[in-house]
């Protein structure tokens, strides 16, 4: 077994672009479940929104790529307008409903034969970053390290960009959430008609949330697509959706910093995982094959179940997350 | 008529079903201003129901109401609460994982921290919002939370909860303010404290409409009693005169009470 390749996969997974991407899409869920107690259950959808946001309006209809950058943001804050539009009056779990439908919608619909001359149906798009790449100061092709962590300079360029918007956004949400409009959304999460009552406009309060946080699931969809350079209709299913509560629920929902630390280990430990099975000793990995038929597809299931048990762990031991309170948690059974 | 001889709220021909039920059918309301009115009568009667009606959290079929003179059948409650009309609720509605000093800031109107933009630049509502704090502080000094003022909501007592949603109404600054049962699971103690807290509104310009159960804390504090069964007002006047009006004994405690059942002509 090569430990040190084992650590230095792992270490580079802990702040990779996977992580970036991941954790942006998570401080979008975090603006709608954790400070608003929006049930979104199509984050994926508005990343989705972003990546076709920008393929779309650039390789095919040739923008400019950073104007194709705003078109996607402004696309993802329609979606949310439109999604919430008829939803945010009714119950809560109306909008869990119209969101996982729609990011299904978005993407069946992009990958299907009637709209490949727009959005290039399974094939999808690419040839579109090229501007970003141009302004990398790092060498594209060459591998950069940095203590444990080791990228390709294209990476290396990515993650400069990611981390500073994540962080950015992320002190952002902050600022934003510490003020009264933040105190306002945190009452509607307890309790709706209470904020009425106060003279609230709860569907205009929820309606910005939902597009706040869309949009910045749009930063996510458009970094990930930059990163991969090709926009792919099937990278944008709902089990996406459904790592990004995973990681919230990790780290917390309604505190700042959970969506970046509960990206950073939910990724650490797919990569762990996924790399120490691959690595095991011979004889045992022929055993394991024999045995519980662990072929290279399986590891990638059982890297899976694996964490999934993990999660269990926490839930059964923590489950206020990594940054939540125990406290808080507490009030929500009185 | 002046200002202050006009009703500050009025119903008229309110009607409100739920299938086959009608739940409220009032023909004529009116509140007078800066008095306490109680509004009383058996469970299931419609009080609750009509308080939604007035303060907008529910439709009427028909009818129409008004407030300081202004028709508001159909206004959302978030701008009846702009225009000085705030409610509390049966079931408290405390902010659990709000500490209790936030409870009251949110009570605040126009709040310029409240939009999104402005969120993002503090220098433009730090001022308003420390001027707001203050207010709250001097508010929860009155109600005598400010023993509370950093906990979670979530942690007070169900006596502390009522206190705190009556103080926290109190911040939007209101005309007239409309209790839904505010004694309701409060102890003895507190509840004298809450009681005298309530007889203090009328002095500051503010009217109060309550529902309450208990008759005692009704001839206590009200100015005016109205009685609701089955949907409508079967009786209204001073605490004494309602207290001993048949109609309301029979509504309160059925038609026969007190006597031999093997007596009573059922038929």
């Amino acid at each position: 077994m090569d430990w040190g390749f084992i650590l230095e996969r792992s270490f580079s997974a802990m702040i990779g672009p996977e992580v970036v991407v991941y954790a942006l899409a998570a401080v979008g869920l975090n603006v709608h479940f954790g400070y608003t107690g929006l049930m979104n259950f199509g984050q994926v959808g508005f990343m989705a929104a972003g990546a076709y946001g920008v393929g779309v309006s650039v390789f095919w209809l040739g923008w400019n790529f950073w104007v194709g950058i705003v078109f996607a943001f402004v696309y993802a804050g329609v979606l949310a307008l439109l999604l919430g539009l008829p939803t945010l009056r009714l119950r809560a779990d109306y909008l869990s409903l119209v969101t996982i439908a729609a990011s299904e919608t978005i993407r069946l619909l992009a990958r299907s034969r009637v709209m490949q001359p727009i959005t290039g149906g399974v094939e999808g798009v690419n040839q579109f970053a090229g501007p970003f790449y141009d302004l990398s100061p790092f060498e594209l092709g060459k591998f950069y390290s940095f203590g444990p962590f080791k990228y390709l300079g294209r990476d290396v360029w990515v993650l400069l960009v990611g981390w500073t918007l994540l962080i950015m956004i992320t002190l952002m949400v902050r600022q934003v959430m510490r003020s009264p409009w933040g105190r306002t959304l945190r009452a509607i999460r307890e309790d709706e008609d209470a904020a009425r009552a106060l003279g609230k406009n709860v569907y205009f309060y929820k309606m910005q949330s939902l597009m706040f946080g869309g949009m910045i699931g749009a930063v996510a969809g458009v970094l990930q697509v930059i990163q991969k350079s090709s926009v792919q209709a099937d990278t944008f299913n709902p089990v996406i959706t459904f790592t990004i509560w995973t990681i919230l629920i990790i780290g917390g929902p309604g505190r700042v910093w959970s969506p970046i630390v509960g990206a950073s280990i939910y990724w650490t430990l797919i990569v762990f995982v996924e790399n120490t099975l691959r690595q095991l000793p011979p004889g045992l990995r022929a055993t394991l094959e024999d045995s519980i038929q662990l072929s290279d597809f399986n590891i990638a299931m059982l890297r899976f179940i694996l964490v999934g048990g993990g999660l269990l762990l926490l839930a059964r031991f923590r489950p206020q997350g990594i940054f939540g309170s125990r406290e808080e948690m507490a009030l929500d059974r009185r | 008529m002046t200002v202050a001889d006009q009703p500050i709220l009025t119903a008229y021909g309110v009607v409100k079903t739920f299938g086959g039920l009608r739940a409220v059918d009032v023909d004529k309301l009116e509140i007078q201003r800066n008095k306490i009115t109680a509004l009383i009568g058996p469970n299931g009667a419609g009080k609750t129901t009509f308080f939604n009606l007035l303060t907008g959290f529910d439709q009427v079929d028909s009818g129409e109401i008004t407030f300081d003179g202004a028709v508001i059948t159909g206004t959302a409650p978030h701008r009846l609460a702009a225009k000085g009309m705030v409610r509390t609720f049966q079931l408290t509605k405390a902010l659990a994982k709000l500490s209790t000093i936030e409870n009251m800031k949110l009570g605040a109107l126009d709040q310029r921290g409240e939009k999104f933009w402005a969120a993002l630049f503090p220098s433009s509502w730090t001022k308003q919002e420390q001027a707001i704090e203050a207010r709250a502080d001097a508010i929860l000094q009155r109600f005598n939370l400010t023993g509370m003022r950093d906990e979670y909501a979530g942690t007070m007592s169900g006596g502390q909860r009522k206190l705190l949603e009556m103080a926290r109404a109190l911040m939007t600054d209101p005309r007239l303010v409309m209790l839904d049962e505010p004694m309701a699971g409060v102890n003895p103690a507190l509840a004298q404290s809450l009681l005298e807290l309530i007889k203090l509104l009328p002095g500051e310009g503010r009217t109060v409409i309550f529902v309450e159960h208990n008759m005692d804390v009704v001839q206590e504090i009200a100015d005016w009693v109205i009685v609701m069964a089955e949907g409508r007002i079967i009786a209204q006047g001073t605490p004494t005169e309602v207290k001993s009006n048949k109609t309301v004994i029979d509504a309160y405690l059925g038609a026969h009470h007190g006597e031999d059942l093997s007596q009573v002509d059922l038929a």
